[in-house]
């Protein structure tokens, strides 16, 4: 099973730095080379860009929202935001892909659909701030596929098993300890980042009106990238998780397990189950086709 | 779990169960039909025939059908682009007990024979194909196989491996049912490189216990 903990073992044991680390254990799992492992990566992040292009290239309509990163992009360019440039950037691409998403548009799950605007939002809105490199942004990207492997082995990314905090929070998580990695190369503090993001968003619940990858998805996708750059900040500033973040992980994946069924993805709880949930439910149904129905008997 | 398995896949959303998973359904469908896809019936299962339309289920397996992978854009227009490439499909819902959430079963047409196929998308997009032509198999697509439809008589097994061997070719995996002793039999033989045309031609010479034999190509890499 992967950990924080075998991470920064196998960096002492050779005196590697964490990125070099990550691509020294996916090689040897993968048996390829180093090269192969960072040009795979290299090239999802021009996966990413190519999904953030094409997502702003024109008005995208999904089923039930309405295109908000144009709203979000009108209000940064007229006014004086209050979470800064750089938050407001990473919302405003973050809610444009995953309303791209929502459209059939071509994305990176990272680590899955229903999050996929949460992890490009924050490179390329930290890309824009600080002006820096691709190559820099590969090694965030290959940081926060590290964080993500570690949740996927100990926990679950996936919504119907764990919840949103297994899909969005997982993005959050990864994406923090990307920003941090990126900010200052140090291992410790993008755990750590990780670590505080995972307890501030514990128990976030998957529950979809309608079963749509849309409400709250999307939303969330925007907003929760706030807390992604706050908590680096939070580590960067040396705070450290009282908890360690391989004991943060396991206490995720058990809150994930005991979450009722209605509120993992079925549609069925939290803002699914609201009264306008509901009636947009209703609403939708009427527009779906009615299939011929065959009925077999084994 | 690899780097590019959390970061990834690449995919047309929204969702990589009811839409990447979908259009890899329709494409190994694709593949084991061996060429252009003219008429194709289509019974959605379970929770596809429930929420097929707000996934872009129905877009996905045509897209799929019509030979294109999960990450390609033209899946948001299948149904124009299958309507211009002239092939028929139509949609049903099936009602089936015990079949899997996310399933859906294709009767690939043509004026020679029919064929079908039952699959299954698992989560995460990962995919199985549950049966094809009612025999049923594992097939998750990520390998190419041979596929042979025979007797269930003594030696058949031998000498489609001896022949592998002959031609060095390691198998991977390998599967084999009969619907009755001595009647209609299958074997599913998943390899670890792919068969060309004339070793294909050439294995199907050896025996004349087998009825059909065809060839499932590797998918596109990454898919």
């Amino acid at each position: 099973m992967r950990s924080f903990k075998k991470i920064s073992e196998y960096m002492e044991k050779n005196s590697l730095n964490l990125f070099e680390s990550i691509m020294n254990m996916e090689a040897l799992d993968l048996d390829c080379s180093t090269k192969e492992v960072f040009d795979s990566m290299s090239k999802r992040l021009d996966d990413m860009r190519m999904s953030m292009v094409e997502a702003s290239r024109k008005i995208w309509t999904p089923k039930i929202v309405c295109n908000d990163s144009v709203k979000m992009k009108k209000y940064r360019a007229e006014k004086n935001t209050l979470s800064g440039d750089f938050i407001n950037r990473a919302s405003e691409i973050a809610l444009s892909i995953a309303t791209f998403n929502a459209s059939m548009g071509r994305i990176v799950a990272a680590p899955t659909a229903g999050s996929c605007g949460i992890l490009p939002g924050l490179l390329f809105s930290w890309e824009e701030h600080r002006g820096s490199q691709s190559k820099d942004m590969t090694e965030g990207l290959i940081v926060a596929a590290a964080v993500g492997q570690i949740i996927a082995s100990r926990a679950t990314l996936a919504g119907a098993e764990g919840g949103c905090q297994a899909e969005c929070g997982a993005a959050v998580a990864m994406g923090s300890a990307a920003l941090v990695w990126m900010e200052c190369r140090k291992a410790d503090q993008c755990f750590q980042a990780a670590a505080i993001c995972l307890k501030s968003i514990m128990g976030l619940v998957c529950d979809p009106v309608a079963g749509l990858v849309e409400v709250p998805c999307i939303k969330r996708n925007g907003s929760l990238v706030a807390l992604a750059v706050l908590s680096a900040d939070m580590a960067m500033a040396g705070i450290q998780s009282i908890i360690p973040p391989d004991e943060v992980v396991d206490a995720m994946y058990k809150v994930g397990k005991s979450l009722p069924l209605s509120l993992r993805e079925t549609g069925r709880g939290g803002i699914a189950a609201s009264r306008t949930g509901i009636f947009i439910a209703a609403e939708l149904k009427k527009n779906i086709p009615t299939l011929e129905s065959n009925i077999l008997n084994h | 779990m690899a780097l590019t398995d959390i970061i990834g896949p690449v995919m047309v959303g929204p969702s990589s169960s009811h839409t990447a998973g979908a259009a890899k359904l329709g494409n190994i469908t694709r593949r084991l039909w061996g060429r252009e896809i003219k008429e194709v019936d289509i019974y959605l299962r379970g929770s596809f025939a429930a929420t097929y339309w707000g996934h872009g289920t129905d877009k996905a397996l045509i897209g799929g059908l019509m030979g294109w992978y999960p990450d390609d854009s033209r899946i948001r227009d299948a149904f124009t682009l299958a309507d211009i490439s002239g092939m028929k499909y139509k949609f049903y819902e099936e009602l089936i007990d015990g079949s899997h959430p996310n399933s859906v079963r294709f009767v690939v047409k043509s004026k020679e024979r029919n064929m079908e196929i039952v699959g299954a998308s698992i989560g995460g997009g990962s995919i199985k194909i549950q049966e094809i032509d009612s025999f049923p198999v594992e097939i998750d697509g990520e390998l190419p196989a041979l596929i042979i439809f025979h007797k269930d008589k003594p030696g058949v097994v031998s000498s489609i491996t001896t022949e592998l061997f002959r031609m060095n070719l390691n198998i991977a995996e390998m599967n084999l049912k009969r619907k009755a002793r001595g009647q209609d039999a299958m074997m599913v033989i998943e390899m670890d490189s792919k068969l060309d045309q004339s070793t294909l031609d050439n294995l199907k010479g050896f025996s004349h216990n087998y009825t059909r034999m065809f060839f499932l190509p590797p998918a596109r890499e990454e898919y």
